[in-house]
């Protein structure tokens, strides 16, 4: 067929739709030129003028390909890839002509489709690629149905999709998983933000501002409370006067827990953050996939975290952690920078001397931030070069990082092993689906001391300060005018439970569509029946199933090829002629309805009037031309009335 | 070669026999395999599938089986576009060769289903693409160029269609029990010969102009001598006058009195003067070497008289 004005516009929207989602992540120029590119073969079809010559086209090509190159110093990666893809299947639309050239547009559309699952898996996403896809199909169809008006073609496409899903979703479940990648993927790809495993003075509060799901958590049993659910990050120990590093570990030993009860068992989706450490609640204890335990009691995972992962814990919530740690690492536990932050040092020796224990001396610090009008808040003052001092002695405002490092300053200062712990703490409860969302808003940091008998303890000195922030969570340990995202204020009730239920559904949609991997496809199977799970088994069960469906869409499909419309007349002329049958009275092959009610009427003379009046109607109705809607309701009573 | 090779395989895959009645269009006679296009798309497919593996797209696993089990159901669709339909062939109307022999086949849709872009073609590539909608019939004309006389076969006809997506193509073929009779190609105009007296040894005479009998439009190639300018002058239009051979007498069309030409312009001078002599409301007679049409006048006996011609040398009937 020929590529008509609408076929070509269907060919525009389709481009359009895919490309559209790009929009976000594109240089603003490709977008731009694509947006002017299509604007230009719409108003071309749209006026019916020719096609740009070639060398025009040319020329445009060549341009882009080195535009694009120098916008990204490459032409190799994904990111160049689907900017390159995008611009191509534009251009194409522009040296279109035959229908074969739309066939490759059609299948281009697709492919850019699966380009955008790189940026976005989301629910809104999946319903924006089935809206595409009808497009798509729409105008597929319209490549090989030539004048077809729009809504037949549409119906036809809508039909294919709708046989489609029930086929995809077999082989969805049942199509066996390979762990990927199978070839080196860039890392430019999964830039997410989250924490890091440094920490300075506005790190933590910068992260608060986020609403983003760092990672949600279902408890199974025992559910802690909220302020004993500190979830171990990044654990740092070496502190230059200002920043916060893991540094290195002076040992390989294994951490040891002893003394532990209180063990709470749950389950974490965490999302991508392209880094090593998997949140759990102290002290882990268990983890369901292979991770390296560091001697800090922090959890590594063997590979950047660049897919939604999800793992089972165990965890101990009284312990006694690492009671014989190695001196050379609580030699790293005591090291400060020299020259820093002299007040704190005299402070700390002062009450070094005072206290009767360590334990004492923990109290005093926690105390001392307690009375000496120390406040919460997101919007500290800068410090500078001494900045614990400064913070300690002059400002006195700050958020979990400055009491977190100042304290663990103070700690070593006095003698006392410490270091930081950076996680999250807290979470929001969702009751629909009986989990808690952790996100980047949960942020937080706190402080973990040796101490002799008890081995390494935590301390939060942001609990002596804000109490709220552990209990109930940043937004209510902040005024209101605080600059938290919009999400993190504490919002009405109705947007609160229509959050959390939208968060229940992509929690499900990510625990079920996006993180169906391997073993989740494994735990499913045999969940449902299925025993000794095999590939082989997988894929013939695969087959077994679409076969089944196929077979059922073929009886549905080709049963009103032959259907002739029944006829309604005939259906109850052949019922009478049955029950007359049963009477011994069977109508021969040749008899006309008149002749028949003749010989009837001749042995049956009381029911002469009535079959004759049948078969007069019959005949008038089936042969004499009466229309049928006139004549049948009183065929049909007739008939009713008739009585043996 | 190759070429030869697989209409040898096509002959021996797929049946060859010549069908008479209806034909109905069920599973056992419709072929589907992919297009290159379907090809082309299994490729793109395989691809993606590749992408999602390496990338972990969850949602791109989705769209891939969407579109696979699309581009697989789509297959049913196309069969079901051709199952059913019921196909007989219509009258053949003769034509001269030279002329378009047009071959009517009736489609019949009996299902309340529209069906979609189904083409005819045959293998030298004449195509014709039509719709047939819920319960209809219709009839479909194949043009084939009839180059020579005789008999043409409409040969094995493919009746194909690529609906919905173009990535299946499901044909059959249909070979029926047509044949179109084509007349030889009249020659140019000539006059014809002389009519003879009943004993049949005239011979060819310059002109049958004894009797004028009247009036009639003029054709193209008609004499200049016969316009009847008198009547131009009365406006009556260009018109020529007519002659009529003598009462009893009749005009043969004889084969033996031709001069000596090639046969086959021999028979295209005898088709013109059928032609003409039938226009003329002449009683003639046609004699060939392999016998004769006794001298009439009436439509059956111009036919009779053309299939004679058309079938010169053809063998029997």
């Amino acid at each position: 067929m020929k590529l008509t004005a609408p076929l070509t516009f269907g060919l525009i929207a389709c481009i359009l739709l895919v490309s559209a989602p790009h929009a976000e992540h594109l240089p603003l120029w490709v977008s731009t030129v694509c947006a002017a590119l299509l604007a230009w073969r719409a108003y071309l079809t749209w006026g019916g003028y020719p096609m740009p010559a070639r060398w025009l086209l040319l020329s445009v090509t060549v341009a882009c390909v080195f535009a694009i190159a120098i916008t990204f110093r490459t032409l190799f990666g994904r990111e160049v890839g689907v900017a390159l893809l995008i611009l191509l299947a534009t251009l194409k639309l522009l040296e279109l002509k035959a229908v074969r050239d739309a066939a490759v547009l059609v299948y281009l559309s697709c492919f850019i489709i699966i380009t955008n699952f790189f940026y976005s898996q989301s629910i809104p996403t999946a319903l924006y690629m089935l809206l595409t896809l009808l497009v798509i199909m729409a105008t597929w169809v319209h490549m090989q149905t030539g004048a077809l008006a729009f809504k037949p073609r549409l119906r036809i496409a809508v039909v294919l999709l709708l046989q489609a899903i029930p086929l995809s979703l077999i082989i969805f479940v049942l199509f066996p998983r390979v762990q990927g990648p199978l070839w080196g993927m860039p890392q430019d790809a999964y830039a997410t933000s989250g924490l890091s495993d440094t920490m300075s003075p506005g790190s933590m509060s910068k992260l608060s501002l986020s609403d983003a799901v760092a990672f949600r958590a279902t408890f199974v049993g025992r559910t802690p409370l909220r302020e004993q659910m500190y979830w171990r990050g990044p654990v740092l120990w070496d502190y230059d006067g200002l920043t916060w590093t893991r540094g290195h570990n002076a040992t390989l030993r294994r951490p040891a827990l002893t003394d532990t009860t209180q063990l709470v068992d749950y389950t974490v989706t965490l999302e991508p953050h392209n880094k090593r450490w998997l949140f759990v609640l102290d002290m882990p204890a268990k983890l369901s996939i292979s991770a390296e335990l560091a001697p800090d009691f922090q959890l590594l995972s063997m590979a950047p975290v660049n897919a939604r992962t999800r793992y089972t814990a165990n965890s101990f919530l009284s312990y006694r952690a690492n009671l014989e740690e190695q001196p050379q690492q609580l030699q790293r536990a005591l090291a400060l920078p020299q020259g820093y932050n002299p007040q704190t040092r005299q402070l700390a020796a002062e009450w070094r001397a005072q206290s009767a224990s360590p334990e004492a001396l923990v109290r005093t610090v926690i105390t001392y931030f307690n009375r000496q009008g120390f406040e919460y808040t997101l919007e500290p003052p800068l410090l500078g070069l001494n900045g614990v001092d400064e913070f300690l002695f002059g400002t006195k405002k700050g958020f979990c990082e400055h009491y977190a490092g100042s304290f663990v300053v103070l700690m070593r200062a006095a003698g006392i092993p410490a270091r930081v712990v950076t996680g999250y703490q807290g979470g929001e409860y969702n009751e629909l689906g009986d989990y808690y969302i952790i996100r980047q808003a949960d942020a937080h940091a706190w402080a973990e001391v040796w101490l002799r008998e008890r081995g390494w303890v935590r301390v939060d000195p942001t609990a002596a300060i804000s109490p709220e922030r552990i209990q109930s969570g940043l937004s209510s340990a902040l005024p209101d005018n605080a600059a938290l995202p919009f999400l993190g204020r504490n919002p009405p009730e109705w947007l609160r439970g229509l959050r959390l239920n939208w968060d229940a559904l992509a929690n499900q949609w990510n625990q079920w569509v996006l993180g169906y991997n391997t073993e989740r496809q494994f735990a499913f199977l045999t969940r449902m029946g299925m025993e000794d799970i095999t590939w082989q088994k997988m894929a013939l069960n695969m087959l077994a199933g679409i076969a089944l469906l196929v077979g059922v869409f073929t009886l549905l499909m080709l049963r009103r090829l032959a259907a002739r419309k029944t006829d309604a007349v005939q259906t109850v002329w052949l019922k009478v002629c049955r029950r007359l049958e049963k009477a011994g009275l069977p109508r021969a092959a040749h008899e006309g309805p008149m002749d028949y009610a003749t010989r009837i009427a001749a042995v049956h003379p009381d029911l002469a009037e009535d079959i004759h009046d049948i078969a007069a109607r019959y005949a008038s109705l089936r042969y004499g031309g009466e229309a049928e809607q006139d004549g049948l309701a009183a065929f049909k009573d007739a008939v009713r009335a008739f009585k043996l | 070669m190759i070429g030869s090779f697989r209409q040898k395989f096509r002959n021996w895959a797929f049946r060859r026999t010549v069908e008479t009645g209806t034909v109905v269009l069920n599973q056992r006679r419709i072929y589907i395999l992919p297009t290159r296009q379907g090809f082309a798309f299994a490729f793109v497919l395989v691809l993606m599938l590749l992408g999602d593996i390496n990338y972990n797209l969850s949602l791109g696993y989705v769209l891939t089986f969407l579109l696979a089990t699309t581009g697989g159901i789509s297959m049913l669709h196309a069969f079901r576009n051709m199952a059913q339909i019921e196909i007989h062939a219509g009258q053949m109307e003769p034509v001269f060769a030279g002329e378009q022999a047009r071959f009517v086949f009736h489609f019949h849709n009996p299902g309340s289903l529209e069906r979609h872009q189904i083409h005819l073609h045959d293998d030298d590539g004449h195509h014709v693409v039509f719709d047939l909608p819920a319960q209809t019939s219709a009839p479909v004309q194949f043009d084939i160029p009839a180059p020579q006389r005789g008999w043409l076969d409409s040969g094995r006809l493919t009746l194909h269609t690529s609906f919905p997506l173009g990535l299946f193509r499901a044909w059959s073929y249909i070979h029926f029990d047509v044949r179109c009779l084509v007349y030889p190609k009249p020659a140019a105009p000539q006059p014809l010969p002389a009519a003879s007296s009943q004993d049949g040894t005239g011979k060819l005479l310059a002109t049958g102009d004894e009797d004028f009998s009247g009036l009639r439009n003029y054709v193209a190639g008609d004499a200049m001598p016969r316009i009847a300018w008198k009547a131009l002058a009365r406006e009556q239009g260009l018109q020529v006058k007519q002659f009529s051979a003598w009462q009893g007498q009749e005009l043969w069309l004889d084969w033996s009195q031709l001069p000596d030409i090639a046969p086959e312009r021999k028979l295209e001078l005898l088709t013109r003067w059928v032609l003409d002599a039938d226009v003329q409301g002449l009683i003639f007679g046609l004699r060939l070497p392999d016998g004769e049409v006794l001298p009439q006048h009436n439509a059956s006996h111009r036919a009779e008289s053309l299939r004679r011609l058309a079938l010169f040398g053809a063998g029997a009937s």
